[in-house]
């Protein structure tokens, strides 16, 4: 039977803007923070696995190595869209489960503050003839002219969509929900931003694509988290701090977009979630009436109600009413972004896939101070970068 | 009357716009772009089939943020044509959510979207209101 795997440490630092820190110096202070975090080295490490995805090219973990430990282990780089964090997290697991190695690190990391719209964010200008090039045969930049490429205008459709199918939403309940994690941030002093939204000012806000306001928007902000995570046979070799602390990996599932009509044309990111979401309940043996808080993929306001759905947290096509209960607030029946989520905490990148799984860990560990959600034992942490890939990891508080 | 292109090559001009897309022979799947083989089924036979030229609005947004050079606010959106679903802009309605509503009925339109060094226009299209 393969191996248990646990997070023994785990770090983020604190999100926003670092403008005296390079990507490495982010990766390092997480790192390092980490290792401390599970009373480990990196002479410990039997694979690092490290993410970044605006300078995927650079080689992150080697370049992380050279401040950290150059210890000759193997470094997987990944870059894998939003959930380029899980996506370490998961290559770090799997070395471990595989039985390779005892401990691993994986690494998540982007310096995003000021970056502005990430796609769609520029557009050539039109060339001197007419000459069609690509896939589509363009003659002509067709952002604007065949819709939008940017993201909030991706995932508005999106909401828009879930609203068209079951009814229910509107400007103001999609705002609603920028509102509850606007709020939740206040109490996160490594958030972004933790200033009090209210409704009117969210509404009021600059428009960007409706129904979209700014603040409904994820904040592009500088910050790293890491992970040590170690195998159950190892773990129980160690002192009774360390177990107590360690959070089991009930689940690590990571899925992209299986084909349907018009995923060419709007990008469906409600099938790939449902079906991790599926397959992590299954493996962890637990089911969404069981989850203490869940940190989803809330990149845009419109995005956090279609992965009530995905989730399963609510009945199929009751996102608007599970909502409206109030049972995602963090005194509600299912928590979900009490950290603020991306729209408040912030979202570099690569970061936040394992970013979320310390905000859950946090809870899990009795660690999480002024907003920590009471008697936590088990929460779910899902990011989905568009292409599509979705990861779902189900945490569970140590018995020790 | 100057040379036209179409913006895309999914774009057929003529008396009868309209647009076009790559069908599986295998599985039905249809595709706008160039495909190496079929995303749903890999098959790799295709043909040509013209997509119904009429709709309904299954989502959209009003764009008010983009890139330079792009005029806003615009609306996106994507418009079931019997089955198939289209990306494009809505066109010839006012660009907030009191007269673009999902479900709204539109069909296909087409317009010039400018002239190149050798006079040849460029032709687009979007989705209009249908009566």
């Amino acid at each position: 039977m393969a191996e248990d795997v646990w997070i023994l440490g785990i770090h983020m630092t604190k999100f926003g803007k670092h403008p005296d820190k390079d990507i490495v110096d982010l990766a390092a202070d997480a790192a390092l923070h980490a290792l401390a975090d599970g009373g480990v080295t990196m002479k410990d490490m039997g694979v690092l696995a490290a993410g970044n995805l605006m300078a995927a090219a650079g080689g992150i973990g080697q370049q992380l190595q050279k401040q950290i430990g150059q210890t000759g282990i193997p470094v997987y780089n990944v870059a894998n869209a939003c959930a380029t964090g899980a996506t370490a997290l998961r290559v770090a697991v799997m070395s471990v489960k595989s039985g390779e190695c005892d401990y691993g690190l994986a690494v998540g990391v982007e310096k995003l503050a000021g970056a502005g719209l990430l796609a769609g964010g520029s557009r050539k200008d039109d060339a001197k003839t007419w000459t069609p090039s690509g896939r589509y045969g363009a003659v002509a930049p067709v952002d604007g002219r065949i819709g939008t490429e940017t993201m909030p205008g991706v995932f508005a459709q999106i909401g828009v969509e879930y609203g068209h199918r079951y009814g229910g939403t509107s400007f103001e309940l999609f705002a609603r929900i920028a509102e509850k994690n606007h709020a939740h941030s206040t109490l996160n002093p490594l958030a972004a931003y933790t200033k009090r939204m209210s409704l009117e000012e969210i509404m009021g806000d600059v428009m960007i694509a409706y129904p979209n306001t700014r603040p409904m928007c994820s904040a592009n902000c500088d910050g790293a988290a890491a992970a040590v995570v170690v195998s159950g046979s190892k773990l129980k070799t160690l002192s009774l701090e360390q177990r107590r602390r360690a959070v089991k990996i009930a689940a690590s599932v990571l899925t992209t977009d299986p084909w349907e009509e018009a995923c060419q044309v709007l990008p469906n990111v409600n099938t790939l979630t449902r079906n991790a979401a599926t397959r992590a309940y299954e493996a962890a043996g637990v089911g969404p009436d069981d989850l203490d808080l869940v940190e989803l993929h809330d990149c845009f306001a419109t995005a956090e109600l279609v992965h009530y759905d995905n989730l399963m947290l609510c009945e199929p096509g009751g996102a608007a009413d599970f909502f409206n209960s109030g049972a995602t607030w963090r005194d509600g029946r299912t928590p979900v972004n009490v950290s603020g989520g991306l729209e408040s905490k912030g979202h570099p990148i690569a970061a936040t896939g394992i970013a979320n799984i310390w905000e859950v860990c946090h809870h899990l560990r009795d660690e999480a101070g002024d907003r920590q959600i009471a008697g936590a034992r088990v929460g779910l942490a899902h990011v989905i970068g568009l292409g599509s890939a979705c990861g779902v990891h189900i945490l569970e508080k140590s018995a020790a | 009357m100057a040379a036209q292109v179409p913006l895309v090559d999914y774009l057929v001009l003529g008396d009868d716009p309209h647009l076009v897309a790559s069908e599986c022979a295998e599985c039905g799947a249809r595709y706008f772009d160039r495909r190496n083989a079929c995303a749903h089924c890999s098959g790799t036979q295709f043909k040509k089939v013209d997509v119904a030229q009429r709709g309904t609005v299954r989502t959209f947004t009003i764009v008010s943020f983009a890139a330079p050079g792009i005029p806003v606010p615009f609306v996106s959106a994507v418009v079931d044509c019997d089955g198939t679903r289209v990306r494009a802009n809505l066109v010839n309605v006012e660009p907030d959510p009191d007269h673009v509503k999902t479900g709204m009925a539109v069909k296909l339109t087409t317009f010039p979207i400018g002239t190149d060094d050798n006079g040849t226009e460029a032709i687009g299209f979007g989705f209009e209101p249908a009566a």
